[in-house]
């Protein structure tokens, strides 16, 4: 908090914050992001680089992995973690966001992990703290650790994200996901291609520097990464698609159509996933779907953005600042 | 120092490196990143040609152990590989210059998260003095006074002293 090097303020709250040039920011976080997987193969995978410091994990939606993700990228850094739960929280009682940060700001807290449901809190929470704020997922804005995860699974996989055509297959106007991951992927030079029914693309794409495509199979052969997005169930009522089944049999990854991916192609999804819905259960066991190493590679990747924002005492994509 | 002396130097540490352990067994080097890796890589061949037998040769960062995050940056230079387990293994940590000692603090402390070495040993090709940590060399190359603003630059071709440029 008020150590030296600790006062530059940075926050990672979407892809662009990785800096000007967010390739290198993004090739930055998977240099570190190699030396923290090391740290996670390692008899005792646990280092003393953020001892002292506090990571607090705000979460008013649900989550499993991406909490627990922090918080062992938390621990195994050696910070401390604090966990803040809407369902026992004074939020119930009716406390306010802002007297929620003050609260847990008042605390002294180094970091403030947030997930919210409506878009645009985790930015209002960094106007209002000192601490370092990462959005692990804000509406259908951003979800900026994901995609890092994202592209340093690609790279481990397929040796770099540079010209890979990559698919990204579902509800893609409801997700954050999506989002983070067209500005990764797109900063990084792959060929994106949005595959999904009209009306589960946003009203927009102006800007956006890929392809839309509304025929999944005739996408697949020549597709390196087939990026599937969770069926939201939530967002059922509001009537998108005429029903989960229809979408399975237009946009799910059946076992017919994974085989007409490419050899070594690789199938990823951030879950949690419906297996039978947007991926066939087969499917999701095969090799080539590396969506456990998503989830191991979270850990490690959310370790190296740890410690660029409290520990580095660099900013994201350029020198050291001293 | 030229090129030749430190040649000299690195045979002679090698040859205590045998001497100390009585042989090679279970010896394993350890270069520091960055400056330690060049001479550890020389140990190794001199090792090699003295005793006929191959130590495993690893390297170790020590960027997440350093006292000194938060106060200035700091980020790894390369992946740590250390080769096997480290239990029972007598370890030689080896860097290009011992100063304040306080980056083979760290360095011990890293080890001990890969398990429990018998013994560290520490061979540096120059001290040049200026502790902060009670930390003492076992094979030195040179002892070189120096004054604490001087920069001591070891390369292939030799070791040179300079003047901090700010």
């Amino acid at each position: 908090m008020s150590r030296p090097g600790a006062g530059t303020r940075r926050n990672l709250l979407s892809i662009s914050d990785l800096g000007p040039d967010v390739a290198g920011g993004i090739d930055e976080v998977m240099t570190l992001t190699d030396s923290f997987v090391e740290v996670s193969e390692r008899q005792i995978p646990k280092v003393p680089a953020l001892r002292g410091r506090t990571v607090v994990s705000l979460f008013f939606e649900d989550s499993t992995r991406t909490r627990l993700s922090f918080e062992t990228a938390a621990k195994r850094l050696s910070a401390d973690t604090m966990n803040f739960s809407v369902g026992t929280s004074s939020v119930k009682k009716g406390e306010s966001l802002r007297d929620t940060i003050e609260t847990i700001e008042a605390m002294g807290v180094d970091a403030i992990v947030v997930r919210h449901a409506s878009s645009g809190v985790p930015k209002q929470v960094a106007q209002w703290a000192d601490a370092a704020v990462i959005n692990a997922g804000d509406g259908w804005h951003e979800h900026p650790t994901q995609a890092l995860l994202d592209c340093y699974t690609i790279r481990q996989h397929a040796g770099g994200v540079a010209g890979k055509r990559i698919a990204i297959v579902g509800d893609v106007k409801h997700s954050r996901v999506a989002r983070s991951n067209v500005a990764a992927f797109t900063a990084l030079r792959a060929e994106v291609t949005l595959v999904a029914p009209p009306t589960l693309l946003p009203p927009s794409l102006d800007g956006w520097p890929v392809k839309v495509s509304h025929d999944l199979e005739s996408v697949l052969a020549t597709t390196d990464v087939c990026y599937l997005l969770r069926m939201q169930r939530e967002r059922m009522t509001e009537a998108l698609i005429p029903s989960l089944r229809e979408y399975t049999a237009l946009y799910g990854l059946t076992a017919r159509r994974a085989d007409l991916l490419p050899d070594g192609a690789l199938v990823m999804h951030p879950g949690p996933m419906n297996r039978g819905v947007e991926i066939a259960a087969e499917v999701a066991e095969r090799p080539n779907a590396v969506i456990v190493d998503q989830v191991r590679n979270g850990v490690a990747v959310r370790m190296a953005v740890l410690f660029l924002l409290l520990g580095s005492g660099t900013e994201f994509g350029g020198d050291g600042n001293g | 120092m030229s090129a030749e002396d430190m040649q000299r130097a690195s045979w002679r540490m090698a040859h205590e490196i045998v001497e100390r352990n009585h042989g090679l067994d279970d010896v394993v080097l350890i270069g520091l990143q960055t400056g330690g890796i060049p001479l550890a890589a020389r140990l190794a061949e001199a090792l090699e040609q003295i005793e006929g037998i191959q130590v495993p040769v690893g390297c170790l960062d020590v960027a997440f152990y350093r006292d000194d995050i938060g106060l200035r940056p700091v980020l790894p230079e390369a992946v740590t590989d250390i080769p096997g387990e480290l239990d029972g293994h007598t370890v030689v940590l080896v860097d290009d210059v011992l100063f304040t000692g306080r980056t083979i603090r760290a360095a011990l402390d890293a080890l001990a998260d890969y398990g429990r070495a018998r013994a560290v040993q520490l061979a540096v090709m120059v001290d040049r003095g200026h502790r902060e940590l009670p930390i003492r060399p076992d094979f030195v190359g040179k002892n070189l006074p120096t004054r604490r603003d001087e920069v001591v630059d070891v390369t292939d071709d030799g070791v040179d002293l300079g003047e901090m440029v700010k």
